[in-house]
C-alpha cells in the first residue's frame, strides 16, 4: 500500500518546474507502453507521432516561459469508441476496422485545445458491450495488478493503461457501469457524470439514452480536473446541458461534517463478503469524518438489471443498423445482391455478444412484444428515477459497492455470457436514473485484487460526490491504494 | 351494381428551409452527388441530430393553414428499416405525437377532406441506377419533409385532383414549399378501396406509392378503381398490397407481398429532446400567415367585382395576387388591372413555373400609374395597350415612353387638317367610297392614323371623314 504515482497534478508540477520536458515525459510513457502493452493489451492503436508533435508544442510554450493549463502536456488516452479526426476509431469491432472519422468528438476537441498528449486509443468490449473487455476483436485488456485477471469492461483498456501507469488518465464511456466497473477492478477512480453533463457528440453510440463519457484517473482530484475540462454545454448534442456552471474543483476539499449518506439494503444483498466488509468499513470512515449514515431502501432498484438490458439492447439494435458495409468499415468479399452483402457483412463483422444484443433489442421492439418489454421497461425506468429523487430528499449521497465482486479471471464466464451481466448489478441503476456516480478504491481483497466504493448523487451533484470521494480517499488512501508493477514510476 | 371510390392520401411535402432538418447542409435541389452532405446527414458513427427550429415553424404554418390543432408537446421517433439510401438505417420521424392533427381541406363542392395528422421527418437519399451499377446520392438525405395524412374522405378522381391542387396552392402560398411534383418536392401515396354505393363499410385498400404528377394520379386512380371493381364483381377479394403505377402501360402492379411487410419498430429518438410549442408561438405564427387563396378568391369576387374565372387565375399564384393587389391601390376599377394582367401580361408567361415565378419587367407601381392615367381620362386605352407592350419589353415607366404632348392627343382642327390631307392623298379610294364602297373608307382612315403617328382617335377620325365626304 502506498501513495498514487504519476497523477496529473504531479506531472503538471514536474513540467512547470522543468524537472522534465514534455517530450521526455511523452517518450518515457511511449517506452513503457512498448514494454508492457504486449502483456496488458490496453492500447489498440498507438499514436506516437501525434503525441510527440503535441509534446513539442508544449515544450515551446514552456521554453518561452508561458503558463500551461493543468491538463496541458499530460500523456493520456481515449477509449477507442471516441471519434478522433484522421485516427482510426474501431470500437474494437471487426466491422469498423480501418474506419477513420472525418471529425472530432467534442470531448477530444476540448482536450486537444489544451494540448493533451494522446498516446493512443485503448481497448474496449466490442461497441462497449461487455463487462470484461473480452468481447474486443483485439482480445481483452488485462488487469495491471495481475494479468491472469481481466481489467473489466467495457472501458478495460483505459483502466488497464491508467492502473498500469502507461497513461496518466483517460476518457471512457459508461452505459451500465463501463467506467466505474473497470476502474474498480483496476484500483483507480472513475466518474460516470450526470446524463447531459458531458457532450456525447462523437461517442459512437451503444445506447443513446444511457451513454455518458467520463474520466478515469488515479485520484479524485485528477477526476475533478478532467471533469471540469470536458463538462461544457455542446450545441451539437441536444441532450447536453454542461455542468451548469457547477465546477467540482473549488469545493473538492470541503468538510463533509453533517453530510447525510444513505446506504440501500438492495445494494448490500447478493454481494461478496469481502466487498460487504469494505463497504462497512467505508461507513465507519464516513462516520469518523462527521457524516450521518442513513440506512434505507429503494425496492425498484431490483428491476434495474432487466430494465437496463431491455432498453440498452433496444437502442443498440437501432444504433448499430448503420453498419452495412456500404459507406465505411468492413465489407464482405463475395455477394450476389445488396441484401446478401449487408447480411454477410453484418454476420461476419459483428462478434457474438453484439449480435446477441442486436437480436434481443430487435425482439423487444417488435410488434406484439413492444408493450410487454420495451414499454414496461420504460415505465419501470420512470419508477426508478422517481425512487432516487425521493431518496435524495433525505440523503445527500448514497454509498454502495461498485461491483458485487472483484475482477474476474480471464475467460471465467466464457461458456455463460449472461453470468457477466451480474457484474453490472450495482452500476446500472445510476445510468437508468441519469444521475452521477464515482468509484474510488476502498480496499484490496485477499487475492490482491482491488475493491471499489461507489458514491452516487442526484443530477448535477458532481461537486458533492467528488467532495465525499476526496474526503474518503484522503482518509484511507495509504491503506487501500495499490501500485501496479507496470509502467512509469513518477 | 354501382360502386363508389374511397380514397385517402399521404402527401409528402419537402419544406423549403435553407438548411436540412438535423444539420447545417443546404436543401438545394440538384448539385453534384454527395456534395450537400456532412457527417451528420450521412449518419457517420457518433454524430447526433440537432432539430432545425424553422422546420417546426413551417410545419405549424402548414397545420394552421389546413385547420389543424397544433400540439403543445411533440416528440421525434425512430422508424427503423434498412435500405441503402437511409444511412442510419432509421428515419427520424414522428409516430404517436405528431405536431398537427384533426384538420381539413374544403373542396369547391363544399365537402371537407379531413386531415388526420401532419408530422415532420427527414427525407432519404436517392439511388441512381446506371449501366448496371447502383450509386447512392445522399444530397436529399435529411431534407425536411412534412407528411400530410388525410382520412379516406375522397370519393371521386375529380376530388382527388382538387385536393392535391389545393394542398399545393396552400403550401406555396404560405411559402413552406415550392411543391414541384416533377422535382419530387411533393409526392403522394394514394390509398384506394371500392364499395357498393350506399355502403358505409370500408373495403380492403391498396396503396399506390410515390405518385408525382396530378395527371398520373388521376389515371392511376381510374385504373385501380376499375381493377378493384372487376375483382369484386367477379367474386374475388381485393388483396391489401403496395402498388407501383407504370406510366407507359397505364397499369398498377404489386411492389412487395405481404410476407415482407415492414415492422418499423418505432421508439422514441433518444438523441432529441421533447418539442415544446408555446401557445404564444402558435398565435404568432397564425398572425403571420398570409391571406389564404380561397379567402382571397371570395374577396376578389365579392368586394372587387372580379368575375370568378378571372379571380381564380389571379389567386392561383401568390406573386400574381400580390402584384394585382399592389397595382389596384388607389384605382377605381380593379377589373382594369385584372384585364391587363390576365391579357397582355399572362401572354408572356408561357407555363406554370413562369407564372409561379412571375418574373416580369414592369412593376406593379408602373402598371398602377398607367391605370390612374387611363382613369383620369388623360390616356386612351389604345395608347395604353400599345405602350404596355413596350413597358414589358424594356421595364421603362409609362412616362418614359410617352410624352405629355403624345398623351394630350390631337386638337379638332389638327384632326380635320389630317383628314383633308388624307382625302387628297387617296383620290381612288375617295372615288370608290363615293361609288358606294364603304370599305374604301378604311384605307383613308389608315392614312390619317399613320400620319398622326397613332395619336388620332380612330372613331373620331372616321366620323370626320364621313362628314368631309358626304
Amino acid at each position: 500500500m502506498s501513495e498514487a504515482i504519476g497523477t496529473i497534478k504531479k506531472l503538471n508540477e514536474k513540467l512547470v518546474k522543468k524537472e522534465i520536458s514534455c517530450t521526455e515525459l511523452t517518450k518515457l510513457y511511449l517506452n513503457e507502453i512498448d514494454k508492457c502493452n504486449g502483456e496488458l493489451n490496453a492500447y489498440v492503436n498507438i499514436t506516437e507521432e501525434t503525441a510527440l508533435e503535441t509534446a513539442k508544442t508544449v515544450d515551446e510554450k514552456l521554453a518561452k516561459g508561458m503558463e500551461i493549463a493543468p491538463l496541458e502536456g499530460i500523456p493520456m488516452t481515449l477509449k477507442d469508441n471516441i471519434s478522433t479526426n484522421g485516427i482510426e476509431t474501431t470500437c474494437c469491432s471487426k466491422i469498423l476496422k480501418g474506419y477513420k472519422p472525418i471529425y472530432n468528438a467534442t470531448v477530444w476537441d476540448h482536450l486537444k485545445s489544451q494540448n493533451a498528449v494522446m498516446l493512443g486509443k485503448t481497448n474496449l468490449d466490442e461497441f462497449a458491450m461487455g463487462s470484461t473487455c473480452e468481447t474486443s476483436c483485439f482480445g481483452g485488456a488485462k488487469n495491471p495488478h495481475d494479468t491472469d485477471y481481466v481489467a473489466g469492461g467495457s472501458s478495460g483498456g483505459v483502466s488497464s493503461a491508467v492502473g498500469g501507469n502507461i497513461a496518466a488518465y483517460g476518457l471512457g464511456s459508461d452505459t451500465g457501469g463501463s467506467i466505474r466497473q473497470p476502474a474498480s477492478f483496476c484500483g483507480i477512480v472513475g466518474l460516470k457524470p450526470t446524463y447531459g453533463a458531458v457532450s456525447r457528440y462523437g461517442l459512437i453510440a451503444f445506447a443513446s439514452s444511457l451513454d455518458q463519457i467520463g474520466p478515469i484517473t488515479k485520484t479524485v482530484e485528477d477526476t475533478a480536473l478532467v471533469y471540469d475540462a470536458i463538462s461544457e454545454f455542446d450545441p451539437k448534442d441536444s441532450t447536453s446541458q454542461g455542468r451548469r456552471n457547477n465546477p467540482t474543483t473549488p469545493t473538492l476539499k470541503n468538510s463533509i461534517k453533517g453530510m447525510k449518506i444513505g446506504i440501500l439494503k438492495e445494494y448490500m444483498t447478493g454481494i461478496g463478503d469481502e466487498i460487504a466488509a469494505s463497504v462497512e468499513n467505508a461507513k465507519e470512515v464516513y462516520k469518523s469524518l462527521g457524516a450521518e449514515i442513513i440506512e434505507t431502501s429503494l425496492p425498484a432498484v431490483k428491476y434495474a438489471l432487466p430494465v437496463y438490458y431491455i432498453l440498452a439492447c433496444a437502442e443498440a439494435s437501432s444504433n448499430l443498423g448503420r453498419y452495412d458495409g456500404i459507406r465505411y468499415g468492413y465489407k464482405t468479399d463475395r455477394y450476389d445482391s445488396i441484401h446478401e452483402m449487408m447480411c454477410k457483412t453484418r454476420s461476419e463483422g459483428f462478434g457474438a455478444e453484439v449480435k446477441r444484443r442486436i437480436l434481443l433489442g430487435t425482439y423487444v421492439l417488435s410488434a406484439g412484444y413492444y408493450d410487454a418489454y420495451y414499454k414496461k421497461a420504460q415505465d419501470l425506468r420512470g419508477a426508478i428515477m422517481k425512487g432516487f429523487n425521493e431518496l435524495f430528499e433525505k440523503c445527500d449521497v448514497i454509498i454502495a459497492p461498485t461491483v458485487p465482486m472483484t475482477a474476474l479471471k480471464k475467460g471465467q464466464n466464457a461458456g455463460n455470457p449472461t453470468e457477466n451481466y451480474l457484474t453490472d448489478l450495482c452500476t446500472v441503476p445510476v445510468n437508468i436514473a441519469g444521475i452521477p456516480a464515482v468509484s474510488v478504491p476502498c480496499g484490496v481483497a485477499k487475492n490482491g485484487m482491488p475493491i471499489g466504493l461507489q458514491i452516487i448523487g442526484p443530477s448535477f451533484s458532481e461537486p458533492t460526490i467528488l467532495n465525499a470521494a476526496w474526503q474518503f480517499e484522503t482518509a484511507t488512501h495509504d491503506s487501500v491504494f495499490k501500485v501496479s508493477p507496470y509502467g512509469v514510476k513518477l | 351494381m354501382n360502386y363508389e371510390l374511397v380514397s385517402g392520401f399521404e402527401t409528402h411535402v419537402e419544406l423549403s428551409t435553407k438548411t436540412k432538418i438535423f444539420c447545417g447542409c443546404t436543401t438545394q435541389f440538384g448539385g453534384d452527388p454527395n456534395t450537400h452532405c456532412c457527417p451528420i446527414c450521412i449518419g457517420l458513427p457518433g454524430t447526433l441530430p440537432k432539430l432545425n427550429e424553422q422546420v417546426v415553424h413551417y410545419a405549424i404554418m402548414a397545420g394552421l393553414a389546413t385547420n389543424c390543432e397544433i400540439a403543445n408537446v411533440a416528440k421525434m421517433d425512430r422508424k427503423n428499416y434498412c435500405y441503402p439510401d437511409l444511412p442510419k438505417a432509421y428515419q427520424i420521424s414522428q409516430f404517436d405525437m405528431p405536431l398537427c392533427k384533426n384538420g381539413y381541406v374544403e373542396l369547391s363542392n363544399g365537402r371537407k377532406i379531413r386531415i388526420l395528422r401532419i408530422h415532420i421527418e427527414e427525407d432519404a437519399g436517392k439511388l441512381i441506377h446506371q449501366q448496371g451499377n447502383t450509386y447512392i446520392d445522399y444530397n436529399r438525405g435529411g431534407v425536411p419533409l412534412i407528411e400530410i395524412v388525410s382520412e379516406p374522405d375522397i370519393r371521386t378522381v375529380e376530388e382527388a385532383k382538387e385536393y392535391v391542387e389545393k394542398l399545393q396552392l396552400i403550401m406555396r402560398y404560405i411559402g413552406v414549399s415550392d411543391c414541384k411534383m416533377q422535382e419530387g418536392s411533393m409526392r403522394c401515396d394514394v390509398n384506394i378501396s371500392v364499395r357498393p354505393k350506399g355502403s358505409e363499410e370500408l373495403g380492403t385498400r391498396t396503396e399506390i406509392k410515390n405518385m408525382n404528377s396530378i395527371t398520373f394520379i388521376a389515371k392511376a386512380m381510374e385504373y385501380e378503381f376499375e381493377r378493384q371493381v372487376s375483382v369484386v364483381e367477379s367474386g374475388g377479394k381485393v388483396v391489401q398490397e403496395t402498388l407501383r403505377y407504370d406510366e407507359a402501360s397505364d397499369t398498377t402492379s404489386s411492389m412487395r407481398g405481404k410476407e415482407d411487410a415492414h415492422d418499423y419498430r418505432y421508439f422514441r429518438e433518444p438523441d432529441l429532446v421533447t418539442i415544446n410549442v408555446l401557445d404564444s408561438l402558435i398565435e404568432e405564427i397564425r398572425e403571420s400567415l398570409p391571406e389564404l387563396p380561397f379567402v382571397k378568391l371570395q374577396r376578389y369576387i365579392d368586394e372587387l367585382g372580379i368575375p370568378e374565372t378571372d379571380a381564380q387565375l389571379l389567386t392561383k399564384y401568390r406573386k400574381i395576387a400580390e402584384y394585382f393587389e399592389d397595382s389596384i391601390k388607389g384605382t377605381q376599377n380593379p377589373r382594369t388591372a385584372a384585364n391587363f394582367i390576365l391579357g397582355q401580361i399572362f401572354k408572356r408567361l408561357e407555363n406554370e413555373s413562369a407564372k409561379e415565378e412571375f418574373d416580369i419587367k414592369t412593376t406593379a407601381d408602373q402598371l398602377r400609374e398607367m391605370i390612374l392615367l387611363i382613369e383620369s381620362g388623360k390616356v386612351k386605352m389604345n395608347l395604353a395597350k400599345s405602350t404596355l407592350e413596350k413597358m414589358l419589353d424594356t421595364g421603362k415607366a409609362f412616362g418614359e415612353l410617352v410624352s405629355e404632348s403624345d398623351m394630350a392627343g390631337l386638337s379638332d382642327e389638327a384632326l380635320i387638317e389630317l383628314c383633308k390631307q388624307a382625302v387628297s392623298e387617296n383620290p381612288n379610294a375617295v372615288a370608290d367610297y363615293k361609288a358606294g364602297k364603304e370599305k374604301a373608307l378604311k384605307s383613308i382612315l389608315g392614312t390619317v392614323m399613320k400620319n398622326s403617328r397613332g395619336k388620332a382617335d380612330a372613331n373620331m377620325a372616321e366620323a370626320k371623314l364621313k362628314e368631309l365626304l358626304s
